[in-house]
C-alpha cells in the first residue's frame, strides 16, 4: 500500500458509519510458537494457552452461520496477492492483545461435575460438546480463535441465572455470546471460558401498536424482527450489515449504530429497558416500557455498549418507529473531501427530517469493490470521480420527497457541490447503490492494521472487545477508566463475565 | 424515424405484496410503484438505437391514472425526447391499451414500436402482440437481441423461445417486445434528471382517441396461492407407501 492510499483509506476510515460485515477471513499464527501442532492445514490447535490463528484467504459471507463462499483475489496492494497455502515463516499477530496475556490462574477449569450440573440445568441437549463448538470458538473473521470445551445454550432468564450462579460460585469464567458477528474480537473465548449463547432465547413477548413499543428476548435475531415489524407496519431503529445473524442482545450490549443512526439515533436513545443477570446469578428487571422515567439513576444506560462484561441481557424493550413507504437514493460524486463536508450541512438542512443516512466513499475504495466483486456497477460510469456520497430520504409522500431530493441535489450540482449523480428509480436501483457501501466493509480489517501499527488514533465504533481492552487510555481519560474498572469489580468481583476484554488489564486483578 | 415505446406504473418489483381484504385486488395504498422492468430494457434499447443514429426521437407513452405521470418523467429522465400520456382511470386490460396505440400510431406514425414483454403486475403477455395485430405490423416478441438496418428499412430480432433461439427479420414498421436480457437499462442521470422537467408531455383521454375502453373481462376474485404445509416426518417405509398411497394417491 502507498503512503497516498494509505492516506486516504484513514480518512475514509474516520468516516466510516457502522457495518459490520466484512469479507475477508484470515487467520494468522502466532509467532514463535508454530512448531507445535504441526502443519498449517485446517484444524484449531487446542491449546488453552494462546490464541491460534491460521491463514485462509477466501471471500464469504456468514447468514445464520451458512458460508457462501466465491473465490476471489485479496486486492494486490495489501500483501502481494492471493495465497491460499500458509507459509509457516509468515507468521503475525493481528495487532491483538492475546499473544501477550496468560490464562489467568483464578478462573477454574471445567471439570465433569461441572458439565453433569449444567446438563441439570439445562437438559442434555443445550449443552454442547460437539462440531458447533469449533464455530463458536472463532469470531466470523477468524481473527479470534478461543479453546472453550463447553457451550451452553439456555431457553430462559432462570436458566441463565441458575449458570451464573454456579459459574459464580465455582469461578469459572464465561463469554456471553449472541450472533457472534463482531469486529473485536469480544465474543468468542480467549481462553476456556464457558460459552453461553443466547440463540435460543428469541421469543417476541410483546409488541404494543399505539407506541411501537417491542419488548422481546436477547436472541432475536435482527432481522427477524425487522421482518416481523414490516407486518405491523413498523421498522427497527437500527440497521446492519449483519442483520441476518445479529442477535438483539448483542446489538444492545456492543450499542450498535448502523446505517440508519442519522435518522433514528442511538440505541441509548431507543432502548427503553432491560433485562439483565449479573455474575452472581441475580435477575435485574429494568425492562420497563416507558418512553420517560426518572425514577432513581438509569443503570441501563450501564449495560448498553458493556459489551457483556457487567452482566448477559435477557430481554430488551425497544421503541420502534413507524415504517415510511418513501425512500429514495442518490449516488453522486464530489470532486474533493471539503466539498463532501458542506454537502452533509446541506442535506441536512434542505433535506430536514426526511434525511435517513449520508455514506461516503473514495475512489481508491471504488476501485477496490469493482474489480473484486462481481455483478456490481459504477453507476457514474464511465467518468472516475474523487469523492462518492449515497443519500437516502426516508418519508411519507413519495412525490414530494422526491422533488424535495431532487430539489436539493439540482441546487448542489448548479452550486458545484456535486459534480455528479443518479437517483435510484426502483428498489432495486436503490439495493445496488447499497451493496456498492455496505460491501466496502471488508477493508476495515486492513485499515485497522495499519492504523494500530502506526499508532494512529483508535475509533470505538465497533466497540473494544479483546482487540482494543489496552488502548482504551487513546479514548478515555485515567479517571473515566478508572471508574469504569470500579464498577466492574461492584457489579462482577471475580470477573467472570468476559474476561480479558474492555478494560485494560492493568485495572483488572487477573493473575 | 420515430420510436414509440410504452411505460407502464407497476408495483414496484422487490416489494412484498399483499392481497386486499376484499379479495378485489393486490394492495396499493402506500406501495412503492415504479417503472415496469420489462419497459425500463425497452425503453433503454430505442435510446441506444437513437445514439447509434439509427432514430430521430423516442417517444415514452403511459396509460393510467394521474400518477402514472410520475412513470413518464423517469422515462424523460432516462432520455427519451417526449412523453404522451393518456389519462384513464377504472382498470386498463390490453386490448384496451392496444386499441388506444392504434389511435396513437395514427397521430405519430413511428416507424418502430417497442414493449416490454408483459406488465409484472398482470403478466398478461398481451399488449405487444395485440397491437402488432391491429396495426397489421409484423412483430418479434421475447427480443434478446435487436439490430436496425436502417437502409434495407428491416430489424433482425433474436427471439428466446423455449427450444433456444429464434431469429426473425422484419420489416419496418414493426412491433418489438422485449425480454430480460436484452440490455442493461441506464440510470437517471442529475443533468438528465434537470433536462426531463422541460421537455413537452402531452395529454390526452381515451375519448379524445375515440377508444372504448370498456372491457368483456371482469375481475371476479384474487387470492394468494395456498399456504406450503409444512412435510410429515414418516417413521418406516411401509408407513410412507401408506402415505403415498391412500393419503396422496400417487401410487
Amino acid at each position: 500500500m502507498t503512503t497516498a492510499m494509505v492516506e486516504k483509506y484513514k480518512a475514509f476510515y474516520r468516516l466510516l458509519n457502522k457495518t459490520s460485515r466484512t469479507l475477508v477471513d484470515r487467520r494468522f499464527r502466532q509467532q514463535g510458537q508454530c512448531a507445535r501442532g504441526g502443519s498449517a492445514a485446517s484444524g484449531l490447535d487446542h491449546r488453552p494457552d494462546a490464541v491460534v490463528e491460521q491463514r485462509v484467504s477466501y471471500l464469504g459471507c456468514p447468514k445464520r452461520g451458512l458460508w457462501t463462499s466465491a473465490r476471489a483475489s485479496l486486492p494486490s496492494f495489501v500483501d502481494g496477492g492471493f495465497a491460499r497455502d500458509y507459509p509457516m515463516n509468515r507468521c503475525r499477530s493481528f495487532g491483538s492483545v492475546a499473544g501477550e496475556i496468560q490464562r489467568s490462574s483464578k478462573f477454574a477449569t471445567l471439570n465433569s461435575d461441572d458439565v453433569a450440573h449444567f446438563k441439570e440445568i439445562l437438559g442434555e441437549r443445550n449443552v454442547v460438546q460437539d462440531e458447533r463448538l469449533e464455530a463458536a470458538n472463532s469470531d466470523w473473521m477468524h481473527k479470534y480463535v478461543g479453546s472453550s470445551r463447553l457451550l451452553l445454550l439456555p431457553k430462559s432468564t432462570d436458566e441463565v441465572s441458575r449458570i451464573l450462579k454456579y459459574c459464580n460460585s465455582r469461578c469459572l469464567a464465561v463469554v456471553p455470546q449472541g450472533g457472534n458477528t463482531g469486529l473485536v474480537g469480544g465474543s468468542v473465548p480467549v481462553f476456556d471460558e464457558v460459552i453461553i449463547n443466547m440463540a435460543l432465547m428469541k421469543q417476541v413477548i410483546s409488541f404494543d401498536k399505539i407506541s411501537g413499543i417491542l419488548v422481546c428476548e436477547a436472541g432475536c435475531i435482527l432481522e427477524d424482527l425487522i421482518s416481523f415489524l414490516d407486518n405491523q407496519g413498523f421498522v427497527m431503529p437500527l440497521d446492519l450489515g449483519a442483520k441476518g445473524s445479529c442477535q438483539i442482545g448483542g446489538n444492545v450490549a456492543t450499542n450498535a449504530g448502523g446505517l440508519r443512526l442519522i435518522r433514528y439515533g442511538s440505541l441509548h436513545g431507543n432502548v427503553l429497558g432491560l433485562e439483565v443477570v449479573l455474575a452472581n446469578g441475580d435477575v435485574l428487571d429494568m425492562l420497563g416500557t416507558l418512553r420517560k422515567d426518572n425514577t432513581g439513576y438509569d443503570l441501563k444506560h450501564l449495560f448498553i455498549g458493556s459489551e457483556g462484561s457487567l452482566g448477559i441481557i435477557t430481554k430488551v424493550s425497544i421503541l420502534t418507529p413507524p415504517k415510511l413507504s418513501s425512500v429514495n437514493i442518490a449516488f453522486l460524486a464530489c470532486q474533493d473531501y471539503l466539498s463532501c463536508q458542506k454537502l452533509l450541512l446541506e442535506a441536512k438542512r434542505s433535506l430536514g427530517e426526511i434525511l435517513s443516512a449520508f455514506e461516503f466513499m473514495d475512489s481508491v475504495a471504488m476501485d477496490v469493490v469493482l474489480n473484486n466483486l462481481d455483478g456490481v456497477r459504477n453507476p457514474l460510469a464511465p467518468t472516475a470521480h474523487n469523492f462518492y456520497v449515497l443519500i437516502e430520504t426516508t418519508g411519507t409522500e413519495e412525490s414530494y420527497d422526491k422533488e424535495k431530493l431532487e430539489k436539493f441535489l439540482v441546487g448542489s450540482m448548479e452550486s458545484g457541490l456535486i459534480s455528479d449523480g443518479v437517483l435510484a428509480q426502483d428498489i432495486n436501483q436503490a439495493s445496488a447503490f447499497w451493496r456498492l457501501r455496505e460491501i466496502l466493509a471488508q477493508i476495515e480489517p486492513f485499515v485497522y492494521e495499519w492504523t494500530s501499527n502506526h499508532r494512529g488514533s483508535i475509533s470505538a465504533e465497533h466497540g473494544v472487545g479483546l482487540m482494543k481492552a489496552n488502548k482504551i487510555f487513546y479514548s478515555k481519560s485515567p479517571e473515566a477508566v478508572q471508574l469504569m474498572a470500579s464498577i466492574k469489580k461492584l457489579v462482577d468481583p471475580k470477573t467472570i463475565l468476559n474476561p480479558y476484554k474492555v478494560l485494560p488489564h492493568s485495572l483488572m486483578s487477573y493473575s | 424515424m420515430k420510436i414509440m415505446v410504452a411505460v407502464k406504473r407497476v408495483i414496484d418489483y422487490a416489494v412484498k405484496i399483499r392481497v386486499k381484504a376484499d379479495k378485489s385486488g393486490v394492495e396499493t395504498q402506500n406501495v412503492k410503484m415504479s417503472m415496469n422492468p420489462f419497459c425500463e430494457i425497452a425503453l433503454e434499447e430505442a435510446l441506444r438505437i437513437k445514439e447509434a443514429g439509427l432514430a430521430s426521437e423516442v417517444v415514452a407513452v403511459t396509460m393510467g391514472p394521474k400518477q402514472s405521470i410520475d412513470t413518464l418523467r423517469t422515462g424523460l429522465a432516462m432520455g427519451a425526447d417526449r412523453g404522451i400520456h393518456v389519462e384513464a382511470t377504472g382498470d386498463l386490460f390490453p386490448l384496451a391499451v392496444a386499441k388506444l396505440f392504434k389511435a396513437l400510431v395514427e397521430i405519430e406514425k413511428p416507424g418502430l414500436i417497442i414493449l416490454g414483454k408483459q406488465a409484472i403486475d398482470n403478466d398478461c403477455n398481451q399488449t405487444g402482440q395485440m397491437v402488432a395485430g391491429l396495426l397489421g405490423w409484423p412483430q418479434g416478441t421475447f427480443a434478446s437481441k435487436v439490430v436496425l438496418d436502417k437502409e434495407k428499412q428491416e430489424v433482425m430480432v433474436d427471439r428466446e423461445v423455449d427450444g433456444g433461439l429464434e431469429t426473425l427479420c422484419l420489416n419496418l414498421p414493426a412491433v418489438i417486445t422485449t425480454d430480460l436480457r436484452l440490455n442493461q437499462p441506464r440510470y437517471a442521470t442529475l443533468p438528465n434528471i434537470m433536462k426531463a422537467k422541460s421537455k413537452p408531455v402531452k395529454k390526452y383521454t381515451p375519448e379524445e382517441l375515440n377508444v372504448a375502453t370498456n372491457s368483456d373481462l371482469e375481475v371476479v376474485e384474487v387470492t394468494e396461492p395456498p399456504k406450503r404445509k409444512a412435510g410429515v416426518l414418516v417413521s418406516s417405509v411401509d408407513e410412507l407407501i401408506d402415505k403415498l398411497k391412500n393419503e396422496a394417491h400417487v401410487i
